[in-house]
């Protein structure tokens, strides 16, 4: 028996090993597919990752190396290529790996299997079947990895941050990335990616536009790209044509939750994600989440923060202090689109709750509002821009929460000039 | 006066730059902001992330990362030169891949352990 499981080793789990052991578990196993730890930020060669953690601007195999050296300090175990095919209520997890097939149980888990790309499948693109459609992410393997450059001329769909790397690595090392085209009137991406991968190249981004036809087989050879309208419709004679030979895609990840749902846990609609406590617990007891199984995040600064939270709510669930009883449900409104966690144990362990939640629509100056069941604001946090490209955060001091009863709502409204 | 966005970090401030009054720049919410803006209108420089051929690794290539930042219009010709570059397993995250890239100062280090 461990005192617990860890499943998937990206920054989420590796975080979340360092400082289980830390918090002074005992037995403590990391499990992974790949063979090597790291999980998604091992293609992510750009910079840009730590600033916050670590105050530095280190490359993605950097920041999971600080990591890794540190797990190297403890008697954490490592099963690497390993799956996890299977968890259930009671903790059981079943696993194969070369020496076959196994379950082995903790008394608590942490999910940490992070997300997969939307493909062309999710969002039914029209036209041929010609070969040249990558994901973004397939393609910065197959860039960043294995060396191989997956096309010549280049269109991109989707503003997301793999898009917009994918096009400066793709520019730097001579392919022509024609256009990224963004069906939303704003980007999915960080602001300073669309600066430092598409502006500084003089990549044109087309908001307001999408993909109508992919022509050519058996290879991609021409895009039509069409303006839309505020329904997302195409628009009539808006066509424009590029000559390319490849297509990537940037379209969105989805949390890969098929263990979670083995385990019977409660997922939510909005995030694709478990539904967790402040704690980052499931609805399942004793089974945690963190990273981007949970929600997408932009930064693994951040997901290596969630999985700290997790990993230190995990060792007190084992240690067993816990004593709560109350709950506060979190609720949205306006355009807010979902909030995590989505709701909170009273009474509070911690001094400080933190709550990270997206927007459908970007906003200038404006104030996210926290308001209690009678409607009355509980804290107010004033923002100078919101986009929903980006993960928003609010920490709300706990003793602000102690009276409250039922729900809370977040808003954001916008603050007259 | 130009208006950009800061890529110091992830949160994006949206910068206006004096150029008629010595680069001075508003809207930064550190040092780092102030620093970009006057250098992005003066001398725009970048860090360089990259890859160059392992051979003897567990994958085909190394990440490799410039120690600092590099004028912006050296990055092409830094790429192209890396083209070349081969090495062999064993290498150390951090070790020199190539002193002086392209004469801009910097060196390019490898960014993990392969
Ligand atoms: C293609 C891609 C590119 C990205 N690029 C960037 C970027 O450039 N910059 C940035 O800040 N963020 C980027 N992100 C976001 C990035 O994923 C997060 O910042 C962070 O890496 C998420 O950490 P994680 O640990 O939650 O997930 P991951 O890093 O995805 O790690 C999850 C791990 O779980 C393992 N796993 C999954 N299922 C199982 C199973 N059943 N059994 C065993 N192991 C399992 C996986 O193999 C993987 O190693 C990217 C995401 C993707 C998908
Ligand atoms: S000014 Fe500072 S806080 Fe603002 S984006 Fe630049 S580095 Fe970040």
């Amino acid at each position: 028996m461990y005192d617990l499981i860890i499943i998937g080793a990206g920054p989420a789990g590796l975080s979340a090993a360092v400082t289980a052991y830390e918090a002074g578990l005992e037995k403590i196993l990391l499990i992974e597919r790949d063979s090597e730890l790291g999980g998604i930020l091992n293609q992510c060669i750009h910079n840009g990752f730590g600033l916050h953690l670590f105050k530095e601007e280190l490359t993605g195999p950097e920041f999971a190396g600080r990591f890794i050296e540190k797990l190297r300090d403890t008697n954490v175990e490592v099963m690497s290529d390993t799956m996890v095919l299977d968890i259930s209520e009671d903790h059981t997890v079943s696993l194969v790996n070369s020496s076959g097939y196994q379950h082995i149980k903790g008394k608590a888990i942490i999910l940490a299997m992070g997300c997969r790309e939307r493909t062309r499948g999710a969002i039914a693109i029209p036209g041929s079947r010609g070969s040249g459609v990558y994901t973004a992410g397939t393609a910065q393997r197959y860039m960043n990895m294995d060396g191989y450059l997956v096309g010549k001329r280049i269109v991109i769909l989707g503003s997301g941050d793999i898009g917009l790397i994918m096009a400066r690595r793709m520019t730097l090392e001579g392919a022509k990335v024609l256009a990224c085209v963004e069906i939303n009137p704003y980007s999915s991406g960080l602001q300073r990616n669309i600066k430092q991968c598409l502006e500084d190249f003089d990549i044109p981004l087309y908001l307001s536009h999408t993909i109508t036809d992919i022509r050519g087989y058996p290879r991609v050879n021409q895009v039509v790209v069409s303006k839309v309208d505020e329904k997302f419709r195409p628009i009539a004679r808006s066509e424009m044509v590029f000559d390319c030979d490849t297509v990537l895609l940037s379209i969105g990840l989805i949390p890969e939750n098929e263990l979670s749902k083995s385990a019977g846990i409660v997922l939510d609609p909005r995030t694709k994600g478990p539904r967790v406590w402040e704690n980052m617990e499931t609805s399942v007891d004793g089974i945690f989440a963190c990273g981007n199984v949970v929600q997408v995040h932009d930064l693994a600064d951040n997901v290596a923060a969630e999985a700290k939270k997790a990993a230190l709510a995990a060792a007190r669930y084992v240690q067993q202090n816990r004593q709560q009883d109350g709950e506060l449900e979190l609720k949205t409104a306006g355009n807010v689109t979902y909030t995590v966690p989505q709701h909170i144990h009273l009474p509070l362990s911690e001094k400080l709750v933190e709550v990270s939640f997206r927007t459908n629509r970007v906003f200038g100056k404006c104030a996210v509002v926290v308001a209690d069941r009678e409607g009355n604001a509980v804290c107010r946090y004033s923002r100078e821009y919101i986009t929903p490209g980006e993960l928003q955060k609010i920490s709300i001091p706990a003793k602000l929460l102690e009276d409250k009863e039922e729900y809370l709502t977040v808003k954001v409204v916008e603050e007259q000039k | 006066m130009t208006e950009l966005i800061c890529i110091g970090c992830p949160r994006g401030c949206h910068l206006k730059v004096d150029e008629e009054n010595g680069y001075q720049v508003t809207g930064n919410n550190c040092p780092i902001g102030a620093e970009y803006g006057k250098n992005e209108l003066t001398n725009p420089t970048r860090v360089l992330t990259t890859t160059v051929r392992i051979s003897g690794g567990i994958h085909n290539c190394l990440p490799v990362r410039s120690s600092g930042p590099i004028k912006k219009a050296l990055l092409m010709e830094a790429v192209r030169a890396l083209k070349d570059v081969e090495v062999a397993s064993p290498v150390k995250k951090g070790d020199v891949i190539v002193h002086n890239i392209v004469g801009s100062g910097q060196d390019m280090l490898a960014s993990r352990d392969m």
